[in-house]
């Protein structure tokens, strides 16, 4: 969309900068949603509030009411500044070896979370790689590993821990597998499109310089499944995250964020969850971050311009 | 001699399967192959195909080889029928086991080196292969939890589970309503109907579009399963409350990929419809939509798997004693690992017939587009 169809209702407008067209509309949505938020925590904790006020017989005005509904302690809807000043607490108020830290929680969910990562992203590269150079296994396996997503894992993982529990596993590694059985499937999908991009052209060229299957694998597949390969990095590092988090549910796990959501909900702890959502939201966009910022190292490393 | 590794790996294949008369089949005292004629007779006749698939031309040796296969599958399973065998197995069962894997992958591998001409044929054999494949892979399982006597608490053998699953459809049946009709269906329309009632509004609206994209980006990236325990904690223990997830979920794939797709439609097209006269609703409808198909139904295949991961993980934080996330957490507490596949199997078969339906529905109704055109 370019900015013709304002031009074309207002001939005579003002040229706004081009950062001021980019993120105007972003910050006048998140502040109607923000607002929007704190109309629904007054309309939703109304109730709750009203309750506490008439069952302590106080007597109370609309603005009492409205105030209490953004500072309750254990409200439906808790308001923004409530989840934020929570998240700090959780976050710089204890020593972070503390179990109330919320830093100490994550980096549980992080350490599952990285592990689960590097062992789903190099089984998937694996898998590619085999399933680029056999033609049996590309039609025998590659069906079936589209079929492995449509079995919801998650409902697999109390087996899992059952399983790798009774050969002595336990603590980081089941969670780290169950993160990993999530996050290998965008890698093979994407590195098998990867490894099989380079024209037939190409590999010809290869064949009648008279280059080994490793040559051509090391310098003709591998640097131009590089750029496909970063784009389901950065989608399977967020779903490894989800994993490392998920698979803390069924596990009794005492630690993490998984832990601290099932917790929250256990005692009613409304504001406590949320903050873990936002602990977990910036976890996620952390570790897309490191990745970006791997893509561009590697990029340069290629030899790619800025 | 061409192909001779093939040949010769053929050959390991018939004697391996000769290993069962000769070789002790168990470490417990048992009878020998040459005490069960019939089996005997099916391992030499097995071992015989194998020789035989090794000289006859590649073509016919596929169905050769694939009759020996199916004959050495039911001999080793009937040995492992014999309590005295299950569980104590020795090298005279694990050698014709690796033969038939062996002779499977030859077999296989032959299948898929065919080329047809007809197009229906080559389609069967795309259809065959992981098949097969799958086939396979659950006589070794079954195999190997038999051979070695893996304890059904552990690891239960694929025949247990079948047992189970047809054997308690009831159960199962009101897992599934619960979970699959009532929580992630429900969820699933809604949320992708929303999803892309707000694209095509953000759409019309340059200046909500532009500020929604980057969010619903961002959104997208989120772990949005965690406010699982909140919907419970809104919406009570029953089904509302895993629809009201699967909405959260599948509502910012939908919008993000329809306000993609919408934007799809390329300038010259746009002019034309312009220089019709066209209208904002007769554009939408003759040209955006449309264009946006492919990127709709990516968000619906993409939603298909989220929603049900949605219903399962909301399953946790409370239900009404019922649905498949429900009844695997208790019965793996239980160590009914038996019960626990079955329902296993049945969320893979519902996940799977979901997401094929969206698929064909792709056919259906993009048929135009260059991926299918071939």
């Amino acid at each position: 969309m370019t900015s013709s169809t304002f031009s074309a209702a207002r001939p005579a407008q003002i040229r706004w900068h081009p950062t001021v067209v980019r993120y105007a509309p972003v910050v006048v949505i998140v502040l109607a949603l923000i607002a929007i938020w704190y109309v629904a925590a007054v309309l939703m904790n109304r109730n709750i509030v009203r309750d506490a006020f008439e069952r302590d017989e106080i007597h109370y005005t609309t603005g009492d009411l409205i105030v209490g509904t953004l500072s309750a302690e254990r409200p439906l809807l808790p308001a923004p500044h409530q989840v934020i000043q929570t998240f700090a607490e959780d976050v710089f108020g204890w020593p972070i070896t503390s179990p109330r830290s919320l830093v100490y929680h994550s980096w549980v969910t992080l350490s599952a979370t990285f592990v689960g990562f590097l062992l789903g992203a190099t089984f998937g590269i694996i898998l590619a790689v085999l399933i680029v150079h056999a033609r049996t296994l590309q039609k025998s396996l590659l069906p079936w590993i589209i079929c492995s997503q449509m079995v919801p894992i998650l409902a697999v993982a109390p087996i899992v821990i059952v399983v790798l529990g009774a050969i002595g596993l336990r603590g980081l590694l089941p969670k780290a597998i169950i993160s990993a059985y999530l996050c290998f499937f965008p890698v093979t999908i994407g590195a098998v499109k990867g490894l099989s991009s380079p024209d037939p052209i190409q590999r010809d060229i290869m064949r009648t310089w008279s280059a080994t299957p490793a040559q051509i694998f090391w310098k003709l597949r591998w640097p131009s499944a590089v750029p496909f390969l970063f784009t389901s990095l950065k989608v399977s590092i967020t779903i490894s995250l989800i994993g490392a988090i998920v698979a803390e549910l069924p596990t009794g796990a005492q630690a993490g964020i998984g832990a601290r959501l099932l917790a929250g909900s256990y005692y009613g702890q409304t504001v406590q969850i949320w903050a873990a959502l936002v602990a977990a939201s910036v976890l996620a966009v952390g570790l897309i971050g490191i990745v970006s910022l791997a893509e561009r190292w590697v990029a340069q490393l290629m030899g790619a311009r800025a | 001699m061409t192909l001779s590794w093939q040949r010769l790996t053929f050959f390991a294949a018939a004697l391996g399967m000769l290993a069962a008369a000769v070789l002790p089949l168990s470490s417990e005292p048992t009878l020998d192959l040459f005490a069960r004629p019939g089996l005997l007779a099916a391992t030499m006749l097995a071992a015989a195909l194998y020789a035989g698939a090794a000289l006859v031309a590649p073509r016919l040796s596929i169905a050769v080889t694939l009759a020996g296969v199916v004959l050495s599958c039911c001999v080793t399973l009937a040995l492992l029928r014999d309590p005295s065998i299950a569980g104590y197995a020795t090298w005279g069962l694990w050698l014709p086991v690796l033969a038939t894997w062996i002779a499977a992958w030859l077999g296989v591998a032959r299948l898929a080196a065919v080329k047809p001409h007809d197009k229906a044929v080559s389609r069967i054999i795309d259809l065959a292969i992981p098949l097969l494949f799958g086939a396979f892979v659950f006589y070794l399982w079954e195999v190997a939890v038999r051979g070695f006597g893996v304890p059904s608490v552990l690891f239960p053998a694929p025949s247990a589970i079948a047992v189970r699953f047809f054997g308690s459809p009831w159960m199962l049946w009101q897992d599934f309503f619960q979970t699959f009709i009532l929580g992630v269906l429900i969820g699933y329309v809604i949320g992708c109907s929303a999803g892309f009632f707000v694209a095509v509004v953000a759409h019309r609206y340059t200046f909500l579009g532009r500020g929604l994209l980057p969010i619903g980006n961002f959104v997208s990236a989120l772990p949005i399963v965690g406010v699982a325990p909140i919907m419970v904690m809104w919406f009570g223990f029953d089904w509302p409350s895993k629809a009201a997830v699967v909405v959260v979920i599948t509502f910012f794939p939908m919008l993000v990929n329809t306000l993609a797709g919408l934007n799809a439609a390329g300038h010259i097209e746009r002019d034309l419809m312009r220089s019709y006269g066209a209208g904002h609703r007769q554009t939408l409808a003759k040209l955006y939509l449309p264009a946006a198909m492919p990127f709709i139904f990516n968000a619906l295949k993409i939603n298909s798997t989220l929603a049900f991961i949605g219903a399962i993980v909301a399953e946790f934080f409370g239900t009404p004693t019922l649905g498949i996330g429900f009844r695997i957490s208790i019965e793996a507490g239980r160590m009914a690992l038996d019960v626990v596949w079955a329902e296993i199997a049945l969320a893979a078969l519902a996940g799977m017939a979901f997401y094929g339906i969206v698929a064909l529905a792709e056919r259906a109704t993009t048929f135009w587009h260059p991926s299918y055109r071939t």
